[in-house]
């Protein structure tokens, strides 16, 4: 049986954005904005219409054979290697793509998601400058989110993974002369290269422990029984990973980066920094479920990590009044639920998690910016209100995604946490604790922030509040789908006590049938009365929540201030964020600062001034001395040679008067001489 | 017939004034033309021998060396100019730069 067309030309999806950036790297200066809409837009709109006939014809096949890898061609043929346990293997790094379900869902989140965001910067970013550079990034971006979602090994997951980080850099420092923006951008960068240590420690581990960076081939290389459950270095691989995934889905401790990177325009942060890049940790963890699921004590570090992150997260977003600060610790926190999910065993679940907050934490994102776009630049809560009727649609689907995000029935929110949770409480009442607390706390922070955004009395400047208007279109639309997105979205994971099928996991579940299985039986196999009684529970304190902020932000609005000022502290610990920066800062960041100066010091006295300087001193110095002894002792000695050989010319010298006539003189009397004295000898001959 | 010590004490003379010109004379261009005398003076003297003697040998030598006091004469005067261009002298005691 042939391959289908799509699923044939799946390598094609990463390209068409690439050639968008490609184009923009090389001529985006020039072109009109329309043509660089028409480029970067409708790049991704083709990889967006490719994926969606690639899954189209993947779900047609039978659940066996839903996994599609091509091999585009050897990127590093290693060769021949050992392996840790003596195994001889021909280790190869292939470019190549793999489509199963899990990366199925993926690319129609990525392409989807980043479709409409793509589309809504045509309004968003129309005014600003740099209009092309912006859409180039977010194209590359989009080719390095693709790369990730498809590579076959962890290699060239890696590289994927390298590139977002790289285009997340860029896009927060898009401003980059605003200094708060440049700072944000080297943060992310820094703190992401920590975890991305880990990741590559990860691989190498892997490479050298299972011979083979291939996921098809994990399944095989664990399969033998050649390691037990908890083999220690299958828990170090997967412990390394996650350390990764730490620090790009921004879990304790490397989620620093994550609030400040809001400095970047809000359709970055909507689709880097909430829907697709942040989640990658969520996939790379998914995606080696095989390891994890004999890594049991790396799950339960990740489940108690994604916990602690969701309800420290949470805690912090309560009292932020940055409208995307406080979307920036909501989406910290939804991870950390996503975290605890894959914790917990419930692999599919929270992947389920990570398209629906894809789908409500863009839309809260765009329709952000839509209220900052609205307020000429406002960002601060205190400077809005009662805009409710003044952007109307933005208002709606704000609320809407509120709503979904709190976890209230039927929309996508609801369906995703509850599953979390339940998986959770199955797992460990503990953590299903801690994750129902802060579905409360996400409850009151949102409807905090719808409140003081949409309600109560306006706030806003007079000279602002003339020129409210509600964003363009090409603004609103992507906030409608997205909203009817954050409705239906969560309805094809219907779960099976509320007379639906779940069919998400049962797509999922051939990926994760090394670790989701044994769990599912387990969940399904509760009780189904529990399960009842924690739906209720979740949805319970999910309106508490939204009573509660109704209550102090709408009907008794001086209550927020007293308790504020009653609980001085606590309020000052959650505002400054735990003071998690400065301890950062006081802890490493000075610390490399100081080893930065201490070494420059070193440089500049031991290196330059011992080694290089006196290095020179010393050339000089013999030099000298070389002068002396050539100056004094060589030529002297010349000097002295003729000295003395002029000293004894001097007779011979008085003779040579230069006088042609004298030396005439001198040979005549010469001949008279030797004439006379031959004369007087021959005088006897001639007589 | 005259005899031959004539025509050597003529060359004697002659040989003498040549030698006492050289000698005593500042001027380049006479001391020049003393040692034509000098020439003459051997080429009598060869002449002479060769006429008592028989012999062609000398009166060979005589033109040859008539032919190399022209050139000598040549030179010399083309030296004495070259000279004078350099330093306006064509007297002897005033040419003592040939030395230390």
């Amino acid at each position: 049986m042939p391959t289908p067309f799509f699923l044939d030309h799946v390598w094609l999806i990463p390209l068409f954005p690439l050639a968008g950036a490609a184009v923009m790297l090389l001529i985006g200066r020039r072109l009109q904005n329309s043509a660089v809409s028409a480029v970067c837009v409708g790049s991704v709109f083709v990889s967006f219409l490719f994926s969606v006939g690639a899954v189209w014809q993947l779900i047609g096949r039978p659940s066996e054979e839903r996994v599609i890898q091509k091999v585009l061609f050897e990127w590093v043929p290693a060769g021949l290697m050992h392996t840790s346990d003596g195994r001889l293997v021909n280790f190869v790094a292939d470019w190549g793509t793999l489509l199963d379900p899990l990366s199925a869902v993926m690319i129609l989140v990525v392409t989807g998601v980043g479709f409409l965001i793509h589309f809504y910067s045509i309004g968003y970013m129309g005014h600003e400058g740099g209009y092309y550079r912006f859409f180039g990034y977010m194209n590359l971006f989009m080719f390095s989110m693709l790369t990730l979602v498809l590579a076959n090994n962890m290699l060239l997951l890696f590289v994927g993974w390298e590139g977002v980080g790289l285009c997340s850099y860029l896009l927060i420092g898009f401003y980059f002369l605003r200094k708060s923006a440049a700072d944000a951008g080297k943060k992310a960068f820094i703190v992401n290269r920590i975890g991305d240590a880990g990741f590559l420690l990860g691989i190498f581990l892997s490479v050298g422990t299972l011979g083979t960076i291939r996921f098809t081939d994990f399944g095989p290389a664990l399969a033998a029984g050649r390691f037990p459950v908890g083999a220690p270095a299958i828990t170090a691989i997967a412990l390394l990973l996650f350390v990764g995934a730490t620090g790009k889905s921004a879990q304790i401790p490397l989620y620093v980066w994550l609030p400040d990177a809001m400095e970047g325009p809000t359709p970055v942060s909507a689709l880097i920094h909430a829907a697709t890049m942040v989640t990658a940790g969520v996939y790379m963890v998914a995606r080696h479920n095989a390891l994890y699921h004999l890594a049991p004590f790396a799950l339960e570090v990740v489940a108690v990590i994604g916990a602690l992150t969701a309800i420290y997260a949470a805690s912090m977003g309560l009292v932020q009044n940055d409208i995307k600060r406080v979307l920036a610790y909501s989406t910290i926190s939804q991870l950390g639920y996503m975290f605890l999910a894959l914790g917990v065993g419930a692999y599919a679940a929270g992947i389920f998690h990570l398209m629906t907050h894809a789908f409500f934490k863009a839309l809260l994102f765009l329709g952000s910016g839509s209220v900052i776009h609205a307020l000429s630049g406002e960002q601060d809560l205190r400077k809005m209100g009662a805009l409710w009727g003044k952007i109307p649609t933005t208002a709606k689907t704000f609320v809407i995604a509120a709503l979904a995000i709190s976890g209230i029935p039927p929309l996508a929110g609801f369906f995703s946490k509850d599953e979390i949770l339940g998986r959770a409480f199955a797992s460990s009442p503990a953590l299903w604790f801690v994750g129902f607390l802060t579905a409360g706390m996400t409850a009151f922070y949102m409807f905090r922030l719808v409140n003081m955004t949409f309600y109560g009395n306006s706030r806003v400047p007079h000279e602002v509040e003339h020129h409210i208007h509600e964003s363009p279109r090409t603004m609103t639309v992507p906030l409608v789908v997205l909203a009817v997105l954050s409705v239906v979205g969560g309805w094809i994971g219907w779960p099976t006590l509320l007379g639906g099928s779940n069919r998400f996991e049962h797509f999922l579940e051939p990926v994760m049938a090394s670790g989701g299985g044994a769990h599912a039986e387990a969940a399904v196999g509760h009780s189904g009365s529990s399960e009842y009684l924690l739906m209720l529970a979740s949805l319970l304190i999910a309106l508490g929540g939204i009573w509660l902020a109704r209550l102090l932000y709408l009907q008794r609005t001086e209550l927020p201030d007293q308790l504020a000022s009653k609980w001085g502290g606590l309020y000052r610990l959650l505002y400054r964020k735990y003071y998690m920066d400065e301890i950062y800062d006081a802890l490493f960041v000075n610390r490399a600062k100081d080893l930065g100066t201490t070494l420059a010091t070193f440089d500049l006295n031991v290196i330059d001034g011992l080694g290089v300087d006196g290095a020179g001193w010393l050339t000089r110095f013999t030099s000298r001395v070389s002068i002396w002894w050539d100056t004094w002792i060589v030529d002297g000695l010349v000097n002295l040679s003729a000295r003395i050989v002029w000293l004894f010319s001097y007779p011979v010298r008085m003779a040579q008067t230069g006088l042609v006539s004298n030396y005439a003189l001198l040979i005549v009397l010469g001949v008279l001489l030797f004439l006379g004295y031959y004369g007087y000898h021959l005088r006897y001959l001639m007589r | 017939m005259i005899p031959t010590s004539h025509y050597l004490f003529l060359s004697l003379a002659l040989f003498t004034i040549g030698v006492v010109g050289v000698l005593t004379r500042r001027n380049v261009i006479i001391i020049l033309m003393s040692i034509e005398l000098i020439l003459n003076a051997v080429n009598i003297n060869l002449v002479a021998f060769s006429r008592l003697l028989g012999s062609v040998d000398g009166q060979i030598f005589a033109i040859f060396i008539i032919t190399d006091a022209a050139a000598e004469a040549a030179v010399g005067l083309g030296i004495i100019i070259a000279f004078f261009r350099n330093r306006e002298t064509v007297l002897a005691d005033e040419m003592d730069i040939l030395k230390w």
